[in-house]
């Protein structure tokens, strides 16, 4: 090859490669964008929406105006209850998967079970949690039908979070432990969870900001148009801020005069739902920076 | 009780060793005497270091394994199916080739084990924690920061605070497994001498890399190729006279 | 020594807890197999009512006609038609932005690139729809002349914003898992950087890359909300992507509420609940066998 047609041909190849990384820049800058061109569109809209008012009122004027206070309520909730039936089922699964469990079929068909049941549309959760709880069960349109619901829909990411948080420890823990003598469930319990800890908490926590924004499942579980009053029960149907959204922004004749409720509403879920999930991401960098092995 | 001239505190008897369908140990049967020290050495992989980690049941944690034989402990074969590993393993404490602390106080690295095996008093408990340390030569070290994370130690320390651990569950016998491979000369010294205190109360089995520490420190010493024991022996006997040419080659430096 | 009577009664202490950490593991298998008997349970008593031919194949959507009529073919379609759109714009999107971030990007942008990713994971659905419906619908009926912007396209664009974290983390996962010694070799070879990550890293990585874009549009397929918003809700095969499209899971969202209690409808929309499930379910399958078969031969088709 002499001089000339390798010039060339490198001018060529390095051509490409300057297409290329273009073309992976510009996908990142574009993708960057839509995310802050939406947070930039709310946050400008709802901004003037929400006061104090809105956020501690009742609706009023039939869903008119007034504030949105009962539906952060259902949210929070609905979300509580999540994380209590999720999280220790979560982290009981996440515990057998990489503590006991030895390699074989069991485990195998626990793990699919673990990635088909991630993969559920959500709105097939709603139909199981009207079809199970809300029927079956009688528990009737209710915070305890939706929060099983929500429960059931993170279950896997929490399962996931666990599981990876648990994979972290050091092997070298739990031989510490167990060659002193002392029991596997005391190893467990004792050395291998506090250590997994932080990770586990971030999980939940990134479970519980999508809880908190999930639609599907609540609409035929929980959700309620309008209540008047808080619920006094789990046996109560509640508002929830997603539902909230959904309905205003679709029904009614109101549509457009309601629009300023409907931005203050986004913009109150946004900053709920990924406020939360800001925590989550600050408190993993963190405990990673902070890491003691 | 058989009568043997010599009270032999751990002896295995043909035991084979699987990793899956590979054979890691064959045939391997050694008597461990009392109170002494035995020095396990051989190139990387020989097995010398899976043979130690049967002797308190930790490749029970390793999925696929099998073991074959016997190893009696005290005339009890410990691999027996009524045998509780957890009892084997406060009887057999363990010293790992990494210092492996628990993120956790000096103290409460110190307590962890023996409140859980059930002792609770804690005048009790301080006079455990100050005798183990004392016996591993670090009490004079940290009586002062017991409080403080084990972690902020150095190697050196932390590998004897994982000593003085082991030592706070009162056990029969130490296995060692390249307890100083990660560790400075100095700190090497320290444990090397500590050792030689602690034999006296105390049966301890050490694999090492190092062939002048198992030289300096065991009274016995076994020499392992490829998943077999070559030749144990007296260690004096190995170093100067091995019966074995295999045995010569490897402490002379001819491979390994 | 202790007795034997307590040591026997720990090591039983010890399998009960396993045993019961088991079964508590076994539980995502049990709600998976649950949810499928209740879908079957209110969902099979419409096939006393039309075939299973008819339902899935059956061009007209009027469940609250008389007669009702009950083919879901114009949801399927819908539902495919939105999810082979959105993932023409999601899968190159979230690919080069997975190479960016796993070969190109400095540590710090890399740093802001994932969090951006993680936070548009995070975006609620509804948020998604909402934006749709108040600015990109308007955008595209005012642009090219619609009678509506909420269509196809619309909600294309917006599936597309909800696939793109999937596609593009589990394709840096599956690019960061290819060795290091592989890029070397390629290097050392005298290939450029372009060239080591189209010919040596992405192959590598394939299997993962797969993955990635079956999961992303199992997500695009299952979601609701954002098609309940946007999609326009015509349930007829559309004719172009600025047709307004009705698909199945915006159908069960919209009409559960207003479907009587265990009518033929209620049953319509349960039976559709169960397509839903056996596509997604079918997806993430077929996902989880081309991962595990990589787990198991490595990078052998390179």
């Amino acid at each position: 090859m002499n001089g000339k047609t390798f010039e060339s041909s490198m001018r060529s190849r390095y051509f490409k490669q300057r297409l290329f990384f273009g073309a992976v820049r510009l996908s990142a800058l574009v993708i960057t964008l839509a995310l802050l061109g939406i947070l930039a569109y709310i946050l400008d809209n709802g901004f003037r929406a929400v006061t104090w008012e809105f956020i501690t009122q009742p609706p009023t004027d039939s869903m008119t105006k007034g504030g949105i206070m009962p539906a952060i309520v259902g949210t929070l909730y609905l979300t509580v209850g999540a994380i209590l039936v999720a999280l220790p089922l979560g982290v009981v699964s996440a515990i057998f998967l990489t503590e006991y469990a030895k390699q074989g079929a069991l485990t195998r068909i626990i793990r699919i079970g673990v990635n088909c049941l991630a993969g559920v549309p959500s709105v097939v959760f709603g139909l199981f949690g009207l079809g199970f709880f809300v029927v079956f069960l009688k528990f009737g349109s209710s915070i305890l039908a939706g929060a099983l619901t929500l429960g059931i829909l993170i279950l896997p990411t929490i399962i996931g979070a666990a599981e990876e948080a648990l994979k972290a420890v050091p092997q070298t823990f739990r031989e510490a432990s167990l060659a002193l003598g002392v029991s596997k469930w005391n190893t467990i319990f004792r050395i291998v969870l506090p250590s997994a800890l932080p990770g586990i908490l971030t999980g939940a926590i990134l479970g519980v900001g999508r809880a908190a924004g999930e639609t599907a499942p609540i609409m035929f579980t929980a959700a309620a148009f309008f209540t008047a009053v808080l619920p006094k029960s789990i046996f109560d149907e509640v508002m929830a801020l997603p539902y909230h959204i959904y309905v205003l922004a679709t029904a009614g004749t109101h549509i457009e005069e309601t629009r300023p409720l409907q931005y203050g509403t986004v913009l109150v879920l946004i900053a709920l739902v990924l406020g939360i999930d800001l925590i989550a991401i600050i408190m993993r960098s963190m405990f990673r920076r902070n890491k003691r092995w | 009780m058989v009568t043997v001239e010599k009270d032999f505190i751990i002896r295995t008897k043909n035991v084979d060793f699987f990793y899956g369908a590979f054979r890691a140990l064959s045939g391997i049967t050694m008597n461990f005497e009392k109170n002494k020290v035995t020095a396990l050495i051989g190139p990387s992989g020989c097995g010398k270091s899976t043979l130690l980690r049967l002797l308190n049941r930790m490749n029970d944690l390793i999925d696929g394994t099998r073991v074959e034989g016997e190893i009696l402990f005290e005339g009890r074969n410990i691999y027996a199916p009524e045998v509780d590993p957890v009892e084997i393993r406060q009887r057999i404490g363990m010293v790992f080739q990494k210092p492996n602390p628990f993120p956790k106080s000096i103290f409460n690295n110190m307590t962890y084990a023996p409140k859980l095996a059930g002792i609770r008093d804690s005048g009790e408990i301080n006079a455990l924690v100050e005798e183990s340390l004392k016996q591993a030569v670090l009490w004079d070290e940290v009586k002062d920061i017991l409080a403080k994370s084990a972690m902020t130690l150095s190697g050196g320390q932390q590998q004897r605070l994982c000593i003085a651990r082991a030592l706070a569950m009162k056990p029969d016998v130490i296995l060692m497994d390249e307890p100083t491979s990660a560790l400075d000369p100095i700190s090497t010294a320290k444990i090397e001498e500590l050792i030689d205190t602690l034999k006296k109360h105390y049966t301890i089995i050490i694999v090492t890399h190092n062939m002048q520490q198992a030289a300096r420190i065991s009274e016995y010493t076994g020499f392992f190729y490829l998943g077999k024991v070559i030749e144990f022996n007296g260690t004096e006997k190995i170093f100067t006279n091995p019966d074995m040419k295999q045995t010569e080659d490897y402490i002379t430096g001819r491979f390994g | 020594m202790k007795t034997r009577k307590n040591i026997l009664t720990k090591r039983t202490e010890e399998i009960a807890i396993r045993n019961l950490f088991g079964f508590f593991a076994f539980l995502s298998v049990l709600l998976l197999g649950l949810i499928l008997v209740f879908l079957f349970r209110e969902g099979l008593p419409l096939f006393k009512q039309i075939s299973v031919a008819d339902f899935l194949f059956g061009t007209a959507w009027y469940p609250t006609y008389d007669p009702p009529e009950y083919g879901i073919w114009p949801l399927i379609v819908g539902s495919l038609v939105v999810t082979f759109f959105a993932c023409l714009i999601a899968v190159p999107l979230g690919f080069l932005s997975a190479v960016y971030i796993a070969e190109i990007a400095p540590a710090g942008i890399k740093e802001i690139l994932k969090s951006v990713i993680e936070l548009l994971a995070g975006l609620p659905s509804v948020v998604l729809g909402f934006f749709g419906m108040v600015i990109v619908g308007p955008w595209l009926q005012e642009t090219f002349d619609l009678p509506t912007g909420l269509n196809i396209a619309n909600a294309a664009v917006m599936l597309a914003i909800m696939a793109i974290p999937t596609i593009s983390s589990l394709s840096e996962d599956a690019l960061y898992a290819v060795p290091r010694e592989f890029k070397e070799a390629s290097y050392a070879l005298g290939a450029t950087r372009y060239e080591t990550i189209i010919r040596v890293v992405v192959p590598a990585a394939l299997s993962g890359i797969s993955t990635a874009v079956i999961l992303g549009m199992a997500r695009a397929i299952g979601e609701t909300m954002v098609v309940l918003m946007v999609a326009g809700g015509a349930a007829a095969v559309p004719g172009g992507i600025f047709d307004a499209v009705r698909p199945m899971t915006a159908s069960i969202a919209a009409e559960m509420g207003e479907a009587p209690f265990r009518s033929g409808h209620y049953h319509a929309l349960f039976a559709t609940g169960i397509v839903l499930f056996v596509i997604t379910l079918a997806f993430n399958l077929i996902a989880d066998t081309i991962s595990n078969r990589f787990r198991e031969t490595g990078s052998g088709t390179l």
